[in-house]
């Protein structure tokens, strides 16, 4: 009785939540990023801070927002202000030799207006020093609310000009922040944050377990697997807007949900039959399909990028290991073989790289795989490291560690070679996903 | 109520005795309590003792002492219940069935090693080996519930191995 009291109240709750809480700007439940490795031969740029009247002077500058971007790619080394010879706002007042004199090779400056209705529109120009070329310049208009979205757009500018690598810091992470586990004070939020851990913001709090939030292709709405009701359910949730929905759940387990590339199905992991395994749930009629059929647990879903196949983790040779299968066949294949525990796979963009938790020495660590040479490589060297979510360009990679005995968010690029770490005094963070790439300026979130 | 009886008693015991040292002369015996009852009729039937105590957990059949273990502990990676807590199970089919009207659901839980998704999986499987186990007992499956909560909910916080043999549990709940 008081069990089903409780869930009335929260589905009440939840009910007020939709409305309310969508842009609940609590506090940030992120602290700032901690930058543990770079690459040696790191491009050395300068982003001038950027002309502003006083109206901007109590807003981060974007010169910050852009520099920080670029540091923690782990490719570029941004210029100290301190050094700067100058503070050119456009082409007229630049001096290259100011520049070349400081090793430069790169150079970002530009200037901040407010316009008659509200909006700030920036103009920004990249050159490079060396050959004295300009190489983007644009000017951009948005709401004063899309600040910091201003400062990533430009990041992703830069960063692509110079790298040819499409840029994805304008893009945001979902996790859930757990406070008082172990208690009876247990609490358990969605969180979606810039993906540099700024501007956090609760999509929904419960005092029951939330799990395995990932996104749409559109990045318009997360599916995650809520215990609200007392079990494991799945829902999605329009992150703009709050509004959400419970899918139909079956007795037993309704857990992993993960969109197909093309949006309109979910792969789901469901115990109906009461051996966890997956399916395919179609978004427009909920009408489901069965694809794994074996006593063993098979779990943990995720799509090959031309949504053909699933890469999933089961235990049917008698430890997890990560197994794929074509949809239009049931044909299922082993894929790794290194190791006693593997398990949670994602695959790179490219369709031939797969990251997943590897247990070496009795500890988890996040693993990189090339399927072609099946060669296995240990990213990490932190302990209890889960659930890899790769940056829409793939280089890099969120993951969730410990910390001093918390849980934290870290990055590590797919190569190993940058790494850092977003810390939280909140509470224990975990299980991260890195968005689709956004259009940060057109977005209503 | 009883208590006081007796504190009353005590009391008029003491008083009586300090009397008799003031006064040589005997008090006069007590006369004996009037019994109206019929001598004719039997003792009551004892009540059977309660099988469980006021929070629901459950005592060891007959007992109104000695409760029974609800939680029972896994080895990592495993599902298979410690042969040391099958005697304890058996009990508990035992309480399932003298009180039909109570229903039992059991969770299962995992350490925080390994994937949540799988340990969610993991969890399952050990609330579904104390289900099995009580089923085969003769519990009827409709008074049984299972619910996994993977590694969600530690009982231990803690990232120890003694906090991680903790968590790896099934956990009986009767309502």
């Amino acid at each position: 009785m008081m069990n089903r009291l409780h869930s009335i109240a929260q589905v009440v709750a939840g009910v007020a939540f939709m409305v309310a809480a969508a842009f609940c700007h609590g506090a940030e439940s992120l602290d700032s990023i901690i930058i543990d490795a770079g690459y040696d031969q790191q491009t050395k740029i300068a982003v001038v801070p950027f002309r502003a009247g006083p109206e901007f002077g109590d807003l981060e500058p974007l010169s910050d927002i852009i520099g920080f971007d670029l540091a923690r790619s782990g490719q570029f080394a941004p210029t100290e202000r301190g050094n700067m010879l100058s503070f050119p706002a456009e082409r007229a007042e630049v001096f290259f030799r100011d520049w070349r004199i400081l090793g430069v090779e790169y150079l970002l400056v530009g200037r901040v207006a407010a316009e008659f209705n509200g909006d700030v529109s920036v103009s920004y120009e990249l050159y490079d020093v060396t050959n004295e070329r300009a190489m983007a310049e644009e000017r951009l208009t948005a709401p004063a609310a899309k600040w910091r979205d201003l400062g990533h757009a430009i990041a992703d500018v830069v960063f692509e000009a110079i790298t040819g690598v499409r840029g994805a810091f304008a893009t945001r992470i979902l996790y859930v922040l757990a406070q008082n586990t172990g208690t009876d004070y247990a609490r358990y939020r969605l969180e979606m944050a810039d993906s540099d851990g700024a501007r956090a913001r609760t999509l929904l709090t419960s005092d029951e377990p939330i799990m395995s939030p990932s996104w749409s292709p559109d990045a318009q709405r997360a599916a995650y697997v809520t215990f609200e009701t007392g079990r494991p359910v799945i829902a999605l949730q329009n992150v703009a807007t709050g509004e959400r929905e419970l899918l139909p759940h079956f007795p037993g387990i309704n857990g992993s949900p993960i969109f197909s590339p093309d949006g309109r199905s979910l792969a789901v992991v469901l115990s109906r039959d009461g051996n966890p395994e997956i399916y395919l749930m179609n978004l427009a009629d909920y009408r489901l399909r069965q694809i794994t059929r074996h006593h063993g647990i098979d779990t943990e879903p995720s799509w090959t990028p031309d949504g053909r196949s699933l890469i999933f983790t089961s235990d049917r040779g008698g430890r997890p290991q990560i197994y794929q299968v074509e949809l239009a066949t049931n044909f299922v294949e082993r894929l790794t073989f290194e190791g006693r525990y593997n398990a949670r796979a994602r695959l790179l963009p490219d369709g031939v790289h797969l990251v997943f938790v590897h247990r070496r020495d009795g500890v988890d660590h996040i693993a990189w795989q090339d399927l072609e040479r099946n060669d296995l490589r240990v990213l990490t060297e932190t302990a209890l490291d889960e659930s890899p979510s790769l940056a829409p360009n793939g280089t890099m990679l969120i993951y969730a560690t410990q910390d001093q005995g918390r849980g934290i968010l870290a990055v590590v690029s797919i190569d190993g070679g940058v790494k850092y770490r977003l810390p939280s005094s909140s509470g224990d963070v975990r299980e991260p996903a890195w968005s689709p790439f956004i259009d940060g300026l057109k977005s209503a979130f | 109520m009883l208590k006081r009886q007796i504190g009353l008693l005590t009391f008029f015991a003491a008083a009586a005795l300090l009397a008799g040292c003031q006064t040589p002369e005997p008090t006069p015996e007590p006369s004996p309590p009037t019994d109206t009852r019929p001598i004719s009729t039997p003792p009551p039937t004892p009540e059977p003792p309660p099988a469980f105590n006021d929070n629901m957990e459950p005592y060891v059949p007959g007992s109104t002492t000695e409760l029974l273990p609800r939680v029972f502990y896994f080895e990592l990676d495993k599902a298979v219940i410690d042969q040391a807590d099958l005697a304890a199970l058996e009990l508990h089919a035992r309480v399932l069935m003298d009180n039909p009207r109570r229903r039992v659901m059991i969770e299962g839980h995992c350490d925080e090693r390994g994937t949540r998704e799988y340990n969610l999986a993991l969890g399952e499987r050990r609330s579904d080996a104390v289900s099995s186990f009580l089923k085969a007992a003769g519990v009827p499956a409709s008074r049984i519930e299972t619910v996994s909560y993977g590694e969600e909910r530690p009982e231990d916080p803690g990232h120890t191995e003694a906090a991680w043999s903790r968590n790896r549990r099934a956990v009986m709940i009767y309502r």
